[in-house]
């Protein structure tokens, strides 16, 4: 237990010291299939709303799938599916009338590895505004600068905006790829293993990112370091070959985890 | 052990040694021809190459209308195959992977990729130039856009196979439609290679004859009609070189040389706007 105190033995606003939050994000029975592989079993909890949700578990235990069901990203693939619900504004979204680019334009992802287009930082973040609404030259401006802003990259980048954005810094260009998703103010922003492939200084300035982003927008962040979830989120979900092992809020997981799995986990007892 | 050392040296150097024998011996031949076509070629050169018709045996002329109709040829099919070979690339990039449809239209463009020109040519000479009853510049842009489709068909959905996936999720993560992820992302991060694909379909159309004798023909006179006849560099050539005359096999080894000198031209634009584009 000593290791996970030192983990959370930081200053921070505990989840339970913020005002009560609404579910953002109710998943209720979620099977999830590969073909005919099995990658979830029976997920159920909720995201809520304004707070940052950390998935963490083991490599394969499911919760990149998990994340990738949440914007429907797994019906690119034919032989993907999902079945149970996932209500998001009072909607199940995995039905199949759902209209797919309005519910990704909802709900925002960062990949692993940075992606930025190949074209100027600025079209960069203009992109996924111009998709869905049409603004004139000075409102596109000021929402470029105003996402580039959140994303802590507007220092970096006012004077090179029109620079391609494939020349930037890896720690950049994932920032960038936030403010991308940003600048379209999307309801959720998914996470998938964000600063994975950066450096520790731009791990720290993202994570602090996420700090601030969760006064507007709701996160959920698949990460493989539990310093990382320990630091960021407000609830942490646990998983292990496809199931939810446990889920509560991160103080709780870290500190007096429930399962004796989650804290084999997280002390690196595991296995 | 030393015996063995000295064996391995001796068989490193003998398979050296061979390998560049025979990289000599087909490098002699390419510059065999290179030499013999400059040296001839270079001869014939002069400025009325440019500015005359090609001439009845015996009097003076040039190439002026081959070239113009080389030149118009190959850009109406340049603009004929371009877009139907990039469209094709994407269909069987970013929406045929699997389908059969894609796997039948992937077989019988590697089919097309490979089939003798002069298949071709005469292809288009039985369901085109017979039926209309005469030969035309048309005729000649339609086979040599048939030459040219399956190249840009390869060469897009090769370059389309390169983006990484991450991107196209990237792109559709924000709720872009398919149509602007391909236009505004995926293909946009090939381009450089999309357009090399494009210009070694020019430059392969540009030597191509035997499509041109069944459909182009020839044309003595100056004409800009691609309804008629058309002279072009490629067929002339092959008449001139044939022909008991002096002067026509000299302008002959002319229009060999602006040939292979365009080709080359095309190419070293296609290298560098590779280059360009891959290095960014």
């Amino acid at each position: 237990m000593n290791e996970s105190q030192q983990l959370v033995a930081r200053p921070q606003v505990t989840a339970a010291a913020l005002p009560p939050s609404a579910p953002k994000m109710t998943i209720r029975n979620l099977d999830f299939f590969y073909g005919k592989f099995q990658g979830l079993k029976n997920i159920n909890l909720t995201v809520a709303e304004r707070r940052v949700t950390a998935f963490i578990g083991p490599s394969g235990c499911g919760k990149s799938t998990l994340l990738r069901t949440f914007n429907r990203m797994y019906s690119l693939y034919p032989g993907q599916r999902a079945t149970g619900e996932i209500l998001f504004n009072g909607r199940n979204m995995l039905e199949s009338r759902v209209d797919l680019n309005m519910l990704r334009a909802k709900i925002g992802m960062v990949f692993q590895k940075p992606t930025p287009f190949p074209m100027s930082i600025y079209d960069n973040v203009a992109f996924g505004v111009r998709l869905y609404e049409s603004l004139g030259q000075r409102d596109m401006d000021e929402r470029v600068e105003w996402a580039l802003t959140k994303a802590a990259m507007w220092e970096e980048a006012k004077d090179k905006l029109k620079q391609s954005g494939m020349a930037l810094s890896g720690g950049q260009q994932q920032r960038l790829c936030i403010a991308r998703a940003v600048a379209v103010k999307p309801e959720v922003l998914l996470l998938d293993e964000p600063t994975s492939a950066l450096d520790p200084i731009s791990t720290a300035k993202i994570e602090e990112l996420i700090t601030e982003l969760k006064s507007d927008y709701t996160i959920a962040i698949v990460t493989h370091n539990m310093q990382q979830a320990a630091r960021v989120s407000d609830f942490t979900a646990y998983m292990y070959l496809g199931e939810l092992i446990e889920f509560g809020e991160t103080d709780q997981i870290f500190l007096k985890p429930k399962r004796k799995e989650t804290e084999d986990y997280i002390t690196g007892r595991f296995g | 052990m030393s015996a063995l050392y000295r064996k391995r040296v001796f068989v490193n150097r003998f398979n050296l040694v061979m390998s560049l024998a025979t990289m000599a011996f087909g490098m002699l031949f390419l510059l065999w021809i290179l030499g013999v076509l400059f040296w001839q070629g270079f001869a014939a050169l002069g400025p009325t190459l440019f500015t005359e018709m090609t001439p009845p045996p015996g009097s003076a002329g040039g190439l002026a209308n081959a070239i113009l109709g080389s030149v118009l040829i190959v850009f109406v099919a340049t603009f004929i195959s371009t877009p139907i070979g990039i469209m094709a690339g994407i269909y069987l990039a970013e929406f045929g992977k699997t389908g059969w449809i894609a796997k039948a239209t992937r077989f019988i463009n590697d089919i097309l990729l490979s089939a003798p020109s002069i298949v071709i040519g005469l292809f288009v000479y039985t369901i085109y130039v017979a039926e209309v009853n005469h030969f035309s510049g048309w005729a000649g842009s339609v086979a040599l856009a048939l030459i040219a489709v399956p190249v840009v068909v390869r060469t897009t959905e090769n370059m389309l196979h390169l983006v990484p996936n991450s991107l196209r999720e990237a792109a559709i993560a924000l709720g872009a439609p398919m149509w602007k992820v391909i236009l505004m992302v995926t293909l946009k991060a090939v381009r450089g290679g999309v357009i090399t694909g494009v210009l070694l379909a020019v430059a392969r159309m540009s030597g191509e004859t035997a499509p041109l004798l069944f459909t182009a023909l020839n044309n003595q006179f100056f004409s800009v009609d691609m309804n008629a006849p058309m002279a072009n560099l490629p067929v002339v050539i092959f008449q001139f070189a044939l022909s008991p005359y002096d002067d026509w096999r000299a302008l002959a080894w002319a229009g060999a040389l602006l040939i292979t000198l365009a080709v080359l031209i095309i190419n070293i634009l296609a290298r560098s706007v590779f280059r360009q584009a891959t290095v960014r």
